[in-house]
């Protein structure tokens, strides 16, 4: 059953359309991610499922309520870290979880909470003292604290060092293993791969696409690049005539094919019946990187 | 970490959790030494430099057989009241609106707003206890009575201290960034301090200038605040001047405050 359904979304600021027609459904227990370019939209489509921003058009469920008409019954089931959200900063790690879990009428046990993200250490710290990884993850307790069904991850590892957000990617991980939904918002591609389940690729307000992590690598028009140092000179027209080539260049001295997975066998079956060594040898598959640049689409 | 069946909260619930953040927010008010230096002792500190003046303990015919220094209490009293609504309270509330800790509650069941009536709630009560400190200080130090009038005297505390947060909340809410807030309430700082009387009170001021003066919200609490210590009921003018005043205020700041 989808615990959060978004179906044609759409928010203005001005004459900015932020979020043009936007539609998913998150499925209970998955990581889902929301991957795309800065000013893509996607914090905006986060804030209206957190019941933050009034959509000018479209329908939006939490756990089957309106998040801005049923503001009480979706707080309590959707736990939010907030982008770029601060805490008071002379509040302690222990006050700022004891604060936020009386706010919840059935709250965790925040002690254990912070045990399980590594805060015991820092209870008497003020937010103001605590590291970027730490702030982070005090965020992370208190969108938890609530005992959530679903929590909304907006770019969590946004600022952190390699070590910090790989910490956060196996909270993340952790968070789900546990049974609670994750909406998690971010423009690493890293991450995204890792973590989700499911990514909806947004661009200029719009859902660009909407797969599974290989899915979309498997969209890709860049799937595959051979190339390769030729003993002898291959003829051009019978490797462009192999499986699922999409071009032949030389470049460098070297032959460079692009395809997909299939070509590389064949490729390799014709250089060998032609006695053709293939020098210095290159595959490359393509990556989440490049199905995002592929659907995100450019500016030239 | 199970999701569970929620129920709607008790208002038992909602009533705790708005405890649970003005417990918060009070232990957070209390690790502001600056905020509680200026609110809490500075009014009594002046009055005690100011009573520390031979002259200023000497009655004076021109005052009606009163002293200074007893002019000075109710006028210390309003300095607390400026102090906490106008210069220490705007920042943190615009800080809290600035630094999204009025959004990352507006994510919780519990409401932004418990935030800023806790802050309002504490302001005010600091400018009890300072007011309650000068009038301690007054009476064992330097013999000033005590306000005869009291119920006149809360009354006319209640409406100053109500104009001064209000106003305060109306800086806040106008105002976008912390910055902004502290140079506004500084401009209106300077102005709401001379028309409590802190430069000259306002029982002191030449006809046309303490006319003019009871126009505004802290002249004519000022004048109310000498009545009641005085011994009689505050003119209802001058009730009415500062309640008006605060009705105006409170309905600004609610109708402009952003939460974000």
């Amino acid at each position: 059953m989808a615990v959060i359904e978004v179906s044609g979304l759409h928010k203005a600021y001005g004459d900015r359309k932020a979020v043009d027609g936007v539609s998913f459904a998150v499925e209970e227990g998955e990581i889902f991610g929301i991957l795309g370019p800065n000013g893509a939209g996607k914090t905006t489509t986060v804030e209206c499922v957190e019941g933050l921003r009034r959509p000018d058009a479209g329908r939006v469920r939490v756990a089957g309520h309106d998040p801005v008409a049923d503001r009480g019954p979706v707080t309590r089931v959707l736990g939010a870290q907030l982008q770029e959200s601060e805490l008071q900063p002379k509040i302690t790690v222990r006050e700022a979880l004891e604060l936020y879990a009386a706010c919840y009428p059935d709250p965790a046990d925040w002690r254990a909470l912070a045990e399980r993200l590594g805060l015991t250490a820092q209870l008497g710290k003020r937010f103001a003292k605590l590291s970027g990884g730490q702030k982070q993850r005090l965020f992370i307790a208190l969108a938890l604290v609530g005992n959530p069904r679903v929590v909304v991850l907006d770019e969590l590892t946004t600022g952190l060092d390699p070590r910090a957000r790989r910490d956060a990617w196996r909270i993340v991980e952790d968070i789900r293993a546990s049974g609670v939904t994750v909406l998690l918002v971010t423009h690493f591609m890293e991450e995204a791969q890792r973590l989700c389940d499911r990514i909806a690729l947004i661009d200029r307000g719009r859902i660009t696409a909407l797969d599974t992590p290989s899915g979309l690598i498997e969209r890709t028009a860049s799937g595959t690049e051979i190339s390769f140092r030729p003993s002898a000179e291959p003829d051009m027209e019978q490797l462009a005539a192999l499986p699922s080539v999409e071009s032949v260049v030389r470049k460098d001295g070297r032959v460079v094919v692009n395809g997909t997975d299939e070509t590389t066998g064949a490729l390799l079956s014709l250089l060998a019946s032609q006695g053709i060594t293939a020098h210095q040898l290159r595959v490359t598959e393509a990556t989440l990187d490049d199905a995002y640049l592929d659907l995100t689409g450019t500016d030239t | 970490m199970t999701a569970i069946a929620h129920t709607r909260p008790s208002s038992s619930a909602v009533k705790g959790s708005a405890t649970a953040v003005l417990r918060a927010e009070a232990r957070l008010f209390l690790r502001e030494p600056g905020a509680l230096f200026w609110i809490l002792a500075f009014p009594t500190v002046l009055l005690c430099v100011l009573g520390s003046i031979p002259s200023f303990r000497e009655p004076s015919a021109d005052l009606g057989g009163l002293r200074v220094v007893d002019l000075y209490v109710p006028v210390v009293v309003l300095l607390a009241v400026i102090m906490s609504g106008l210069q220490a309270m705007p920042p943190v509330l615009t800080g809290y609106r600035e630094r999204g800790i009025l959004r990352r509650m507006s994510a919780t069941p519990m409401r932004p707003g418990a935030l800023i009536g806790a802050q309002i709630a504490l302001h005010g009560a600091a400018v009890a206890v300072s007011a309650t400190l000068a009038l301690a200080v007054g009476r064992i130090v330097f013999n000033v009575a005590l306000p005869r009038h009291l119920p006149g005297y809360l009354v006319a505390f209640a409406l100053a201290a109500l104009a001064a947060l209000a106003l305060g909340s109306t800086i806040s809410a106008v105002s976008r960034t912390t910055k902004i807030t502290q140079a506004v309430g500084s401009v209106v700082f300077f102005p709401a301090m001379f028309t409590a009387g802190v430069y000259l009170p306002v029982s002191t001021m030449p006809d046309v200038l303490q006319r003019t003066v009871d126009l505004t919200p802290f002249g004519a609490a000022a004048q109310a605040l000498d009545a009641a210590a005085a011994g009689d009921w505050p003119s209802w003018t001058h009730l009415g001047v500062t309640a008006l005043w605060s009705g105006l205020l409170v309905a600004a700041a609610r109708r402009w405050f952003r939460w974000e």
